[in-house]
């Protein structure tokens, strides 16, 4: 790659960092080139985990394609999902029960919970505070225990169907969740606590990484990381789906654009996911899970047993999938990282004939370069943590 | 060819305004507007929509396969305009011999990988990209895998 090769000056040095590099959150590899310490030049080489998951949905039923989807970004699998289903619906004209739809929301709220623990973690442990790695990992457990109860998973869920979800959650369900719902705003506290005013954490990341709002536009950056820098703006609450126009919830931004405030944007982010889930808890509608779609929606269990015509759909959707009529499509979602959109393209059979993840992330580093030319080598590793990339969301 | 209902969506007029002659298809569907920009103008049309429409956001740039048929690529632009919260899709018809057509990144940034990916998946060209290599893939590797006619096992 003739771009990689950057001639070597007098003073300046190539530093090649990853794709092995604990703190490049996967495989990524950076190629770096310093003047003393300051990074003169930040080039990204991305494609170690590219799978092909887009070609892999090509030869896929839609149904099939819902577990590819897990793959792509494995620290929120119900994000992706949704987006894809939602996608799905929106080629059908398809619209799941309202029961369904507020689950969604509570299962993404949490998921984005987790995904942010994730990031709080490792991007702590990045710059040097292990303590909060243990308590945020701690609480994550918790929520892969309630994605365990409804999907049998804790990470390829898979739950989400075209129509509504695979199976009405279990009884002690809700139960659970309003048991972490109680404990967990006061571990936000304990995070906050040990980092928010703490003197080391501020000065490894106040004023560091400073992205204006005009490059994060520029370069396409979304989600947290672009509410940091002063842009107001959550598909939630803008182009809102799957019912979030029925939450009240507060979209936290902050103007100054470095990696506190980003930190200081999830960490409210985190807050606000609580009280949506709380509202999905409290106002949960009664009524089924899945749409009454004949030839999409799998039958019920005991229809199948009993009736003839109902075995027949169970045996059609299952050995050749449904058909979606011709069109395309693009759906886009707030994910933990930004918006996520599914580009889905039908030509009429049961097969989807084109998807296209807009993966958030992807944009998202883009921007490194911007974000960290000029600054020290060791701000890096606070840079690359700031935004909060999935490598294998970015590769696809 | 255009239909009324397409001809009176804001975004249409204005593109229609600006070069009566850039607009070749469009199409009003699911609540998704799309615009079929001819190739010569696209780059026009793209710093016309940033400028005057509010459209300074650039989503996702891909492209579609519709092997055999021609014109076989379609380029796929989806626009952002942040104050009227509003999508719009643009597609470039492209024929199969030589795909090329400008590359946006002068007009938004963002576009520089979208671009690479998908000249690396497609092997679509894009004059006037700064950097136009292979992205997701290896630096040696051969064809281009979201093409159609590229088998899902690879080539063994």
């Amino acid at each position: 790659m003739p771009e990689l090769e950057i001639p070597a000056g007098e003073r300046n040095m190539v530093l090649n960092m990853g794709p092995q590099h604990p703190s490049t959150h996967g495989v990524l590899r950076l190629v770096l080139e310093l003047d003393g310490e300051t990074i003169v030049r930040c080039t990204p080489d991305i494609g170690y985990l590219h799978t092909g998951i887009e070609k892999t949905c090509e030869d896929k039923t839609y149904h099939q394609a819902i577990t590819l989807t897990d793959r792509i970004d494995y620290l929120c699998p119900l994000t992706n999902n949704l987006c894809y289903v939602l996608a799905v619906e929106k080629l059908l004209g398809l619209e799941p029960p309202p029961r369904a739809q507020w689950v969604r929301v509570m299962l993404n709220e949490l998921s984005r919970i987790a995904s942010h623990l994730v990031w709080l973690g490792t991007h702590a442990i990045d710059i040097g505070a292990m303590s909060v790695f243990l308590y945020c990992f701690r609480e994550r457990e918790e929520i892969l225990k309630l994605f365990e109860m409804v999907a049998g998973q804790r990470m390829m869920t898979s739950y989400f169907r075209v129509g509504g979800l695979a199976l009405e959650p279990p009884a002690d369900f809700l139960k659970r969740v309003q048991k972490f719902l109680q404990i967990f705003p006061g571990r936000i506290e304990e995070y906050e606590n040990l980092l928010t005013r703490n003197r080391i954490w501020i000065g490894r990341t106040k004023g560091i990484g400073y992205l204006s709002a005009a490059d994060a536009l520029d370069l396409g950056v979304s989600g947290p990381s672009a509410r940091a820098s002063g842009i107001d703006w959550d598909l939630r609450r803008d182009n809102p789906y799957s019912s979030y126009d029925k939450f009240s919830f507060a979209v936290p931004v902050r103007q100054e654009g470095d990696v506190y405030a980003r930190y200081l944007v999830r960490v409210d982010e985190m807050r606000e996911s609580v009280k949506i889930v709380q509202q999905a808890v409290e106002g949960l509608p009664e009524g089924p899970v899945q749409a009454t779609a004949r030839g999409v929606v799998l039958p019920p269990r005991e229809k199948m047993k009993t009736e003839m015509e109902a075995l027949i759909y169970h045996f059609k959707i299952v050995t050749e999938g449904f058909r979606v009529p011709p069109g395309e499509v693009y759906q886009a979602i707030e994910s933990p990282r930004g918006e996520m959109g599914y580009y889905v393209v039908s030509d009429g059979t049961s097969h989807p004939y084109r998807v296209k993840v807009r993966s958030p992330s992807f944009a998202n580093l883009q921007a490194l370069p911007r974000i960290a030319e000029g600054r020290l080598l060791a701000d890096m590793i606070a840079c690359i943590g700031s935004i909060d990339i999935v490598l294998g969301e970015i590769d696809r | 060819m255009i239909s009324s209902e397409v001809a009176e969506m804001p975004d249409a007029v204005a593109v229609l305004e600006f070069d009566p002659a850039a607009l070749a298809d469009g199409k009003f569907d699911r609540g998704e507007l799309t615009l079929v920009i001819w190739p010569e103008p696209l780059r026009s049309v793209c710093e016309f929509l940033k400028a005057q429409r509010g459209y300074r956001y650039l989503s996702d740039v891909t492209a579609v396969d519709w092997y055999p048929s021609e014109p076989r690529f379609e380029v796929v632009y989806h626009l952002y305009c942040h104050e009227r919260h509003e999508r719009l899709r643009l597609k470039c018809r492209l024929s199969g011999e030589q795909p090329e057509v400008a590359s946006v990144t002068p007009v938004w940034s963002a576009a520089n990988w979208y671009e690479r990916e998908v000249f690396d998946l497609f092997g679509i060209r894009f004059e006037g990209h700064p950097h136009l290599q292979r992205l997701l893939m290896p630096e040696d590797w051969q064809g281009h895998p979201l093409r159609k006619d590229y088998p899902v096992t690879g080539y063994r």
